[in-house]
């Protein structure tokens, strides 16, 4: 919530009332009709009142290491966070306003996350491929491997990843600039294990390509792969559609002219939906464990956030559409 | 503060009991205590047979023969535990319990029973004994607690003896461990070896291994977790005395 006011930064809570003409500078302050907002901070355990003010400061004035990203401001001490939007005139509140100031710990923005947690893998994939020295015997350092499918899954692999990266830095539009810093160090650790330990297995000197159904499991491997390369890349190109630059609107999607969206009509994360069937194709390919686990511990957790979003979207729109599931036509 | 409802937890290690009122209804209830009243029974019937046979033999070597059944069938069975948790008759986190069960179960079936050779090691009567006494007592703790009527010897011994029992019981497991590691790695027990068509392999040596490490981090914490617990549980002791 801006409010050009202060936002007193203790661990304690802060209460902040603001007066009409300081909510912030640059609106034109209304009419001569002057209506004035009082602050008071609380703590937010102890309610004791710090302080009472008639007049709003800036907060980092006091507290420079408070950020605004770091700070949830909210009307309930254990309620949900009020929004950078929120208009204090339109809160409902008296003409004694009380907030309460959670601070919410070091943090650092979505895009760095996702640009470390992808990258790692992209490069780690790349050493093993490389046989780079010191993880497979001495004697096959700098060897390629004689099996044309594992060219093949370094190039897939690759190009998943590097699709990510740039789908970051251009496509993606982020409801929230930031994120916890301690994410980063258990989202690198899944990223990039899970990267290293495939790769381990699918560069092996004793890897054994798919024996099941051999080159035929490979190429329609291959093509399920792409088709869900293309449709996620589809699908985040519409959601960024959805939504104007710079701001934080959300909307129901639907599908578009591109027949990849077409199963928007089927199901509420299609992104998720496409992101799993990448991986089953990439498991279908390297016909290795390890991938397999890593597809499955992955459609765990995008079903977990899927159900999230889908139950989110049935709250805030009435109008949404019967027959999505969260993430699999019909079935989940 | 409002007095926690002593009567609903069993959570392994924490007795931090929840704020909320509904607990396990009459019939789950019922169920429990027929639960902790056997298991209660069980590990008695183990600490009996741990008596008898030293009285019989003489001595301490090779005790784990005469209870390796009880002992295998009432720590399964503890596997129970977990779905008590997931189905919300008890209050516990289904990972902790999950956790807790598993390391046991891990070690009666995957350690002592699967390498023959440990099986007449001391260590295993070491880890055997401190399971025994801190089950009897778990769930006796948790039989009384759920017929509110628990006696306080019980809950202090609950929530003193594991001061010795818990580095006790950890010892001898992780001497066990110790003790398996040399005829895991010569026979490649439960290891899978490269190539092979689903291109993974498991070294089961490694992983004991890594086991033993990891106790290095969970045992202290859990340990002080139990002393929180301890200070928390034993400082109110006036209030409940009578309830």
């Amino acid at each position: 919530m801006k409010l050009n006011g202060a936002f007193w930064p203790s661990s304690k809570t802060l209460c902040l009332a603001q007066t009409h003409h300081l909510s912030s500078p640059r609106e034109h302050t209304l009419s001569q009709a002057v209506v004035f907002f009082e602050v008071e901070i609380l703590d937010a355990k102890t309610k004791d009142k710090l302080c009472f003010l008639d007049k709003v400061r800036p907060l980092h004035k006091y507290y420079p290491q408070w950020y605004a990203a770091r700070q949830s401001i909210r009307l309930d001490p254990k309620g949900k966070s009020l929004k950078d939007e929120d208009v204090l005139q339109h809160l409902p509140v008296g003409t004694t306003a009380t907030f309460y100031f959670r601070d919410l710990g070091a943090q650092i923005s979505w895009v760095t996350v996702f640009l470390t947690e992808y990258g790692g893998p992209l490069l780690l994939y790349l050493m093993f491929y490389f046989r780079v020295p010191f993880i497979y015997a001495p004697k096959y350092d700098f060897t390629t491997s004689k099996h044309w499918v594992v060219h093949l899954a370094c190039m897939c692999h690759s190009f998943h990843y590097l699709k990510r990266l740039l789908e970051t830095l251009f496509v993606h539009r982020f409801s929230h600039g930031t994120m916890p810093l301690r994410n980063i160090f258990k989202n690198c650790t899944y990223y990039w294990g899970f990267a290293a330990w495939m790769a381990y297995y699918i560069n092996h000197p004793l890897y054994t390509p798919p024996t099941i159904y051999g080159e035929q499991q490979v190429r329609i491997a291959l093509i399920i792969f792409l088709f869900c390369q293309v449709g996620n890349f589809s699908i985040h190109i519409a959601l960024r559609n959805l939504r104007p630059p710079g701001s934080k609107t959300r909307k129901i999607p639907y599908p578009t002219k591109n027949p990849f969206t077409w199963i928007f009509l089927l199901v509420s994360c299609p992104n998720y939906t496409y992101e799993l069937g990448s991986w089953f194709g990439f498991t279908l390919m390297t016909q290795c464990l390890p991938v397999a686990f890593f597809t499955a511990v992955g459609f765990i957790q995008m079903t977990v956030w899927a159900k999230g979003k889908h139950r989110s979207y049935l709250k805030e729109f009435r109008d949404y559409p019967p027959l999505r599931s969260p993430i699999l036509p019909f079935v989940l | 503060m409002s007095a926690p409802a002593i009567g609903t937890t069993k959570t392994a290690h924490s007795d931090v009991a929840p704020k909320k009122k509904r607990g396990p209804g009459a019939l789950a209830t019922a169920y429990l205590v027929i639960y902790n009243v056997v298991m209660t029974a069980g590990w008695l019937v183990i600490a009996v047979g741990l008596v008898r046979a030293y009285l019989v033999r003489g001595s301490y070597h090779g005790l784990y023969f005469s209870i390796e059944k009880p002992l295998k069938f009432f720590q399964t069975g503890a596997l129970l535990e977990i779905l008590h948790c997931a189905v919300g008759i008890v209050p516990s986190s289904v990972v902790l319990t999950g956790f807790q069960v598993l390391s046991r179960v891990f070690l009666t079936w995957a350690v002592t029973h699967s390498v023959r050779e440990v099986q007449s090691e001391d260590s295993v009567l070491l880890f055997v004994s401190a399971w025994t006494i801190t089950e009897i007592i778990r769930y006796s703790f948790y039989t009384f607690s759920l017929l509110n009527h628990l006696p306080y010897l019980i809950k202090w011994a609950r929530y003193t003896f594991f001061l010795v029992l818990y580095p006790m019981g950890v010892t001898g497991e992780l001497l066990t461990i110790y003790a398996a590691l040399p005829y895991v790695q010569k026979t490649g027990l439960y290891s899978v070896t490269l190539p092979n068509k689903y291109n993974f392999s498991f070294d089961y040596y490694t992983f004991l291994i890594l086991t033993m490490v990891s106790y290095i981090p969970l045992f202290p914490q859990l340990y002080f977790h139990m002393m929180r617990q301890r200070k928390k549980v034993l400082a109110h002791v006036e209030e409940y005395k009578t309830e």
